[in-house]
């Protein structure tokens, strides 16, 4: 059997969202500028956060689950 | 304006985050591979959901995003007949109806379930063109993704080709098909998470929808020849004749030769997406595949094809000034999603919108590149040259023929960049092959008294057939040549490419499809019921309903996969 995918891809996107978030509290103003004013990075990134641990939940619960 | 990205540390971080994912992947899975059948079947052992997310994704090159934004610019929602028509029947038909024989027969690639149906002449026909046609799209991914990386960031051609390549070729090499399905999974949320908030960026800026429609009316009106006010924003009213719309199409030929000839000859037959489903882990896996698939394919228009109707209704009201022009002063409309990349997305969420474009391209050739290897160790060398070896020897042979699949790739690119024609060139002959190979197949699957002389008959007349009438037809405003048509004689006048294209399919399944009957009752059956069973309709017993619930039946999931895209139809029509 082939592992979980729903583990890189978990950890993936949390990593990714991680970096977007952080981008987004210290990157400064002018990074709202070519997203009309709203901080895509900050509110996009906790959404892609959440994604991967989601998934990394998911992955974890059906490794868990299976006998 | 020129069209340009300009990337940070952190968007190049992330860039390269993805790619230690992507080969570490391929790493993680080389203790898998202990036999052919895991590196070139993924030893039928992936979860459904697994498999769905890989056989859209598989189709869904960066030519298909970077090209329905420019479809969406150039001619508005009827784009979205390329989904609502032009795929998601066929995917709910492979699913129900022709997935039983593909994983029932255990045929391991579709030239194999040819060889076990009809005979051999017929597979190799298959066989041969498949391999070619499917190692020369991989080629032109490759040229198309450094071609762009060249123009937007201005990276070395060659630099882009090679490494490109090189990665493409560890994770395969490694992990086979797996390793492609995995990365393919990965390349599908990239695409959606990275370009989502373009599509809400983009409908803010433009004011929503309503705002959208009223700043498309220009865009028809004024365009020349001029169209009626709503005709970027209603997919189906005017599509009475093919003058009333940018296509240049009507809706019979749209209808017969993109929503049944082209998608069913490609989304049935094309072992690049019929690859994937074999892997699932059982027959109701592997039937629920394509409509796991047609699920989010059912709402990519919204992702690929409204960036594009923003872009011209942004670059229409701001006078000309949204989009890069062509020499000929029209937009380049090829360049609808860089640009809006760059305008729209700050460093950071530009490194990951300009990584799922790059994971895109480099997903489809390594699609491209897992059938190659595949049709070539089975179908090819195991069968014609060398025949009785180890399953080892294979997987060996398997590992061999990716690394020869990324060469001559590389080797169609640097060809592409020479050439420009060879692309279109390329895309012709594959039309012209695909065309009739849905006759063939359904015809096989459903008719028990289809002959091996008739199919492949039917085959290759009805190729040549494609390449006759196109010889006979040319689209209003080309000059007549071997890649536009018309060198026997233009006696069949279309008002667009688009549309010859249509009609040449047509007339390619027309001919397969008759000949291949008429040819079939004038010669033997080969073949008993007996070694029939399994792989025709009226000699294989009924898939039994299983105990699953009913959101996991096929038919109960097909039906309702159409019946939303027919509301879809509905509403934006």
């Amino acid at each position: 059997m082939n592992f979980d995918l729903r583990y890189p891809v978990g950890f993936m996107f949390t990593l990714f969202g991680l970096i977007l978030t952080a981008t987004g509290l210290f990157g400064g103003a002018e990074l709202t500028k070519p997203s009309l004013g709203i901080n895509m990075n900050l509110w996009w990134g906790l959404v892609m956060t959440l994604f991967g641990l989601v998934m990394l939940v998911l992955a974890f619960r059906g490794g868990a689950s299976k006998k | 304006m020129q069209a340009s990205i300009h990337l940070t540390f952190v968007d190049y971080s992330i860039l390269c985050i993805y790619f230690l994912f992507v080969l570490g992947i391929g790493f993680a899975l080389k203790r898998y591979m202990k036999g052919s059948g895991d590196f070139f079947l993924s030893g039928r052992s992936i979860p459904a959901w697994v498999t769905g997310l890989a056989f859209l994704s598989a189709n869904l090159g960066a030519q298909e995003v970077i090209g329905m934004a420019a479809s969406g610019a150039k001619y508005g929602i009827m784009t979205s007949h390329f989904y609502w028509v032009g795929a998601i029947p066929a995917m709910v038909f492979l699913a129900i109806f022709m997935m039983p024989f593909y994983y029932g027969s255990k045929a391991r690639s579709v030239p194999e379930y040819l060889k076990m149906r009809f005979d051999e002449k017929t597979r190799a026909f298959n066989a041969v063109s498949f391999a070619v046609m499917t190692v020369f799209s991989s080629g032109i991914s490759l040229y198309a993704l450094a071609r762009l990386l060249e123009t937007l960031v201005h990276w070395n051609f060659w630099t882009c080709i090679f490494v490109s390549a090189f990665i493409v070729l560890v994770y395969i090499f490694l992990g086979g098909l797996t390793s492609a399905i995995y990365n393919e999974v990965l390349q599908f949320f990239m695409i959606v998470l990275g370009f989502s908030p373009l599509v809400f960026l983009g409908l803010k800026d433009v004011g929503g929808w309503a705002a959208l429609k009223q700043k498309l009316i220009p865009v028809a009106t004024e365009h020349v020849p001029a169209f009626a006010p709503d005709t970027w924003s209603r997919s189906w009213v005017h599509m009475g004749g093919a003058m009333e719309n940018p296509m240049g199409i009507g809706w019979f030929g749209m209808v017969m030769g993109l929503g049944f000839v082209l998608s069913f000859g490609y989304w049935c037959t094309d072992f690049l997406v019929v690859q994937r489903a074999m892997a699932a882990d059982s027959m109701s896996a592997a039937r629920r595949t394509p409509l796991i698939a047609a699920v989010p394919k059912m709402l990519f228009p919204a992702l690929v094809i409204l960036p594009g109707m923003i872009a011209i209704a942004m670059h229409h009201a701001s006078g000309g000034q949204f989009l890069p022009l062509a020499a000929d002063g029209s937009p380049d409309y090829n360049m609808t999603i860089p640009v809006m990349l760059g305008r729209y997305f700050p460093t950071g969420l530009l490194g990951i919108g300009f990584t799922a474009l790059m994971a895109s391209f480099m997903s489809g050739m390594a699609g491209n590149v897992t059938a190659f290897n595949t049709v070539w160790t089975y179908d090819i060398y195991q069968s014609y040259l060398v025949k009785n070896a180890s399953d080892q020897h294979y997987l060996w042979m398997g590992r061999i023929a990716t690394v020869a699949g990324i060469l001559i790739s590389i080797v169609a690119a640097l060809a592409a960049r020479q050439f420009n024609n060879i692309m279109d060139m390329l895309q012709l002959v594959f039309g012209f092959v695909n065309a009739p190979l849905f006759a063939t197949f359904l015809l096989g699957m459903f008719w028990k008294r289809a002959t091996g002389h008739g199919a492949f008959a039917g085959l290759v007349l009805g190729t040549c057939s494609a390449a006759v009438f196109q010889g006979l037809s040319l689209a209003r405003g080309e000059t007549v040549s071997f890649i536009k048509g018309g060198w026997i004689a233009p006696k069949f006048l279309f008002q667009s490419s688009m549309g010859q294209n249509f009609w040449i399919a047509i007339v390619a399944w027309t001919t397969c499809f008759v000949l291949t009957i008429a040819i079939s009752l004038m010669t033997r059956r080969l073949k008993t019921d007996e070694e029939l069973k399994g792989l025709v309709y009226s000699l294989t017993p009924k898939q039994p309903r299983t105990n699953e619930p009913w959101y996991m039946q096929p038919v109960t999931l097909g039906v309702l996969v159409l019946a939303a895209t027919v509301v879809l139809n509905i509403i934006f029509g």
